[in-house]
């Protein structure tokens, strides 16, 4: 299959991109794991028209827009949208080449794509708008089962209508965990306490204003009003230090933290739980652009990102970023972002432009500047690496005590992350640094004294492999029309005699 | 002895520095190794690299202590001499580097391919080697889930695998915390330093480095090394893919390859070639390789080697086609034109030594090359010839 523009991603930023280039006559191919648009901002779960309720429900009349319109396209032919497909790997080929870019598609997972499903698209453009994941920082206790990330909790209410918990703490930094912990409270939780790390300057001279505020700049809706209603503690410069348990988390410690989120002595207190959702944050999911080789910066808030310019292209001709891939900035900054990548696309392929742009150039030279605004009051202090013990998992998949990473980067020679991770093995298990990756680039940096630079950044966030793929997927080459020849079946003729 | 240094400061850590008996270029498995038996020899040693510790080809390796897949000669010798001492190593430090006396398996499909892999064996064991027939009846027993249909296969308990990365950060942490060895990542050597022929040290962008011998283990970058000494050591990148599993419970035992893969080892041809390699690791994962191919430092995903990988692997074990790859990457093979790595003194250049060129088997014969050059070094008879290795070969030979 071959199209004008291939979008990686059906959140708010891959949908506006797609349906502002399908409404100027490109033909789309979207692309996404999920088995629905929407991405993970407006998760919702399967046969549910009217959208989720209370809190969540945020956005949704934009998202419904969209997806009607993404409807309209795709019964038109205009977009195709592939829904359940993973991007594993994005090849590029000359820049004489008309379609310029092969897509290569799998399952998700160790989960066969499905017989009839597309395993390799073309296009002449692409609009990376792969989005984020949760950021959280590790802690003693933090691998315990019921301590999930913000997000994680959020996707379990909106995907699948499921609370994490009956009694749940909320902690990390940003105005993320407003949402998170309105959205449990109206579920049913009894949520403990919202733990805000940062004191978030002018946001934050009392309480309810920093609710009112906070709430209503991230997400122009009521958390605030829910969180009062539901009689929820709001604490800034507080954060969970420890997480206690024996087989699953009942309790957390809390401790007051002063700027640098160095605990301050005396300022802890047992809360007990049975949930724990903490959020420090996103990490932009990069491993495509890494991989095609878009220049990338640190962004305010310590996450690596793609370079773009005002039309939302990166360095390499073709390729185009929209969303968290730019820079985290939420929903409305993600559809901004989104319609400018369409609309440059349509115009870089000779496509008429679909409207004007100064007002979306204005809606997101401004949102932009929110974003910096929040990135500087949400920022991740330093002082976190104090919470951690040797014994403090820093990898959960591989099971990589903090202790063994300081031994790998001070004793064993590891002088960056990306050896650190070779020796250590943390950020080598089923995430592949996906989760862990900032903290042990963080870390290693830390101990070499330094601040972690874009190097350390990508030495955590090249991958390859952009998603996990099926070998069985992966040995059908769909060029050659079905099931490679198994040469090592028959490896006789080639003896070594 | 620090001259010519611009930036006084940053060169302060080097002022401190004393002449050293021996400055290993390198970090990585075979410069580890070569600073563990020089200091364990009771030579002072410096170890420089402008990265981390197995930052080059060494980090991206399988760990392979492989006797099956050499042909008799100068490299089996050498591979012989390595087991022996890599299972001396283990006994001291085996936990620390994952060391795994698993046993290789290499498997034939044809009653043809078995015969080939029985007059190898032959040959093998005339050198020392032990490899025992096993009968396509019994394949199952070592390997469970090895496909059916199989004509056979020779077991070669000898070889074993270590964790490479574990491998040379540990021989270097012996080194310098028995040994006085020091290590210093993060300096870029930019030249020699010479008295007239001589080579007396190194220059680095932190300063000089004076030392009464040079060692150039710089891997797949030996050659540039060897340039600012002003003589010619051909070796050339030679590409290699490993496609890496999810964390599976135990499920491949032994490292088991397919007959056609010494063919590929020995080849001249700068296209691609791939035959199945499968193993598992301590760590659960399997690894699955082995491609080669020379273009040079070419990083680019390729997507024909994976599919090529992914399929030559699940027609070995067919129980892999539902198993997730997870991760691939990359390395560059030291190669040099005659396959043999380089090591010993460089006639050319008095004071200068090398050990680099080892292709895909640098980390098995890594041991054996810090033992020989460090008997070099001290004035012993080495265990072995080195007359094969030697640098200044490649001169009499048009490559």
């Amino acid at each position: 299959m071959t199209r004008d523009l291939a979008v990686i991603g059906a959140g708010p930023a891959g949908l506006a991109a797609a349906v502002t280039a399908a409404a100027t006559g490109l033909r789309v191919v979207l692309v996404d794991a999920g088995a629905r648009p929407g991405g993970q901002y407006f998760r919702h779960p399967p046969d549910t028209l009217a959208g989720p309720r209370g809190a969540a429900r945020h956005g949704w009349a934009e998202f419904a827009r969209l997806r009607d319109e993404l409807a309209g396209h795709v019964a038109a032919g205009r977009i195709t949208h592939l829904a359940g497909h993973a991007v594993w790997h994005v090849e590029a080929h000359s820049e004489e080449a008309d379609a310029r870019f092969t897509l290569h598609l799998g399952g998700t997972g160790s989960v066969a794509v499905s017989s009839g499903a597309v395993r390799e698209v073309r296009a002449r453009a692409l609009v990376i708008a792969a989005g984020a994941h949760d950021r959280p920082l590790p802690f003693p206790g933090w691998d315990l089962p019921g301590v999930l990330t913000a997000g994680g909790a959020q996707a379990l209410l909106k995907g699948s209508l499921v609370v994490a918990g009956r009694r749940v703490v909320v902690a990390g930094t940003g105005p993320f965990l407003l949402p998170v912990a309105a959205g449990l409270a109206s579920a049913g939780a009894r949520v403990e306490g919202v733990f805000e790390a940062n004191r978030p300057g002018r946001f934050a001279r009392h309480g309810a204003r920093v609710l009112r505020n906070a709430g209503k700049l991230a997400e122009g809706a009521g958390y605030a009003a829910v969180l009062l209603r539901h009689r929820v503690p709001y604490r800034v410069g507080h954060a969970i230090v420890a997480a206690h348990g024996d087989d699953a988390v009942e309790s957390v410690t809390v401790a007051r933290l002063d700027r640098d989120w160095t605990p301050v002595r005396g300022g802890e207190r047992v809360i007990e739980c049975d949930a724990v959702a903490v959020g420090y944050g996103f990490t932009p999911q990069l491993e495509i652009p890494v991989e095609l080789g878009c220049a990338t910066r640190v962004d305010a808030d310590g996450s690596l990102v793609v370079v773009v310019d005002a039309a939302q292209r990166t360095s390499v001709p073709g390729v185009y970023a929209a969303g968290e891939t730019t820079g985290v900035g939420g929903a409305p900054l993600a559809l901004t972002e989104g319609r400018l990548a369409g609309q440059a696309v349509a115009a870089a392929l000779g496509a008429p432009p679909a409207r004007p742009s100064r007002r979306l150039l204005a809606r997101r030279a401004r949102l932009r500047a929110f974003a910096a605004t929040l990135h500087d009051a949400y920022a991740v202090r330093p002082g976190w690496a104090g919470w951690l013990r040797p014994d403090t998992l820093v990898c959960r998949c591989e099971e990589v005590p903090y202790g063994r990473l300081d031994e790998a980067v001070r004793e064993l020679g590891a002088i960056d992350p990306r050896a650190a991770k070779l020796i250590s093995r943390a950020g080598m298990g089923w995430c592949q640094g996906r989760i862990c990756g900032y903290p042990t680039a963080c870390l290693t940096a830390r101990i070499r004294k330094r601040a972690p630079d874009v190097a350390d950044l990508t030495g955590l966030a090249r991958r390859p492999l952009a998603q996990p793929v099926r070998l069985g997927d992966l040995a059908e080459d769909p060029a050659a029309g079905g099931a490679e020849d198994a040469d090592g079946a028959d490896p006789g003729g080639g003896g070594p005699c | 002895m620090v001259r010519g240094c611009a930036r006084r400061r940053q060169c302060d850590i080097l002022l401190r520095v004393p002449t050293r008996d021996l400055l290993v270029v390198g970090a990585g498995v075979v410069g580890a190794a070569c600073a563990y038996y020089a200091a364990k020899a009771g030579l002072t040693v410096t170890v420089v690299d402008r990265g981390a510790v197995a930052g080059g080809t060494t980090g991206a390796g399988e760990g392979n202590l492989l006797v099956s897949d050499k042909e008799p000669g100068a490299e089996l010798d050498l591979a012989l001499l390595s087991a022996r001492l890599w299972r001396d190593l283990a006994a001291e430090h085996g936990d620390e580097v994952e060391y795994e006396a698993k046993g290789g398996l290499v498997v034939a499909a044809t009653a043809p391919g078995m015969a080939g892999l029985e007059r190898l064996a032959a040959h093998q064991r005339a050198a020392g080697v032990r490899a025992e027939v096993v009968a396509a009846t019994d394949l199952r027993d070592l390997e469970p889930h090895l496909a059916p249909g199989l004509a056979g296969g020779m077991f070669y308990p000898q070889d074993a695998q270590v964790q490479p990365m574990l491998a040379a950060a540990h021989l270097l942490r012996a080194a310098r915390d028995r040994h006085g060895a020091r290590l210093w990542t993060g300096v870029t050597v930019t030249g020699v330093t010479r008295a007239g022929d001589r080579v007396t040290g190194v220059r680095t962008d932190r300063g000089d480095i004076a030392a009464g011998a040079v060692v150039n283990a710089a891997g797949t970058w030996g050659g540039e090394i060897a340039a600012l000494a002003g003589v010619r050591v051909p070796v050339l990148p030679r590409r290699g893919f490993i496609l890496v599993t999810e964390p599976l419970p135990p499920m491949i035992r032994h490292k088991v390859y397919a007959a056609e893969y010494v063919g590929d080892v020995a080849s001249d041809s700068a296209g691609l070639e791939t035959s199945p390699v499968v193993e598992g690791t301590k760590a659960g994962t399997v690894l699955i390789g082995a491609s080669r191919e020379r273009v040079g430092f070419d990083r680019t995903l390729s997507t024909v080697v994976l599919r090529r990988l992914a399929a030559q692997a699940i027609a070995l074990f067919p129980v892999l086609a539902d198993v997730a790859a997870i991760r691939t990457y990359c390395g560059f093979r030291p190669y040099c034109p005659d396959h043999l790595p380089v090591i010993g003194p460089d006639p050319r250049a008095p004071g200068l030594l090398h050990a680099c060129g080892h292709e895909g088997a640098g980390i098995g014969l890594a041991a054996a090359t810090g033992h020989l050059l460090a008997q070099v070094l001290t004035g012993a008879d080495p265990a072995l010839d080195l007359s094969p290795f030697r640098p200044d070969r490649f001169a009499e030979v048009p490559s």
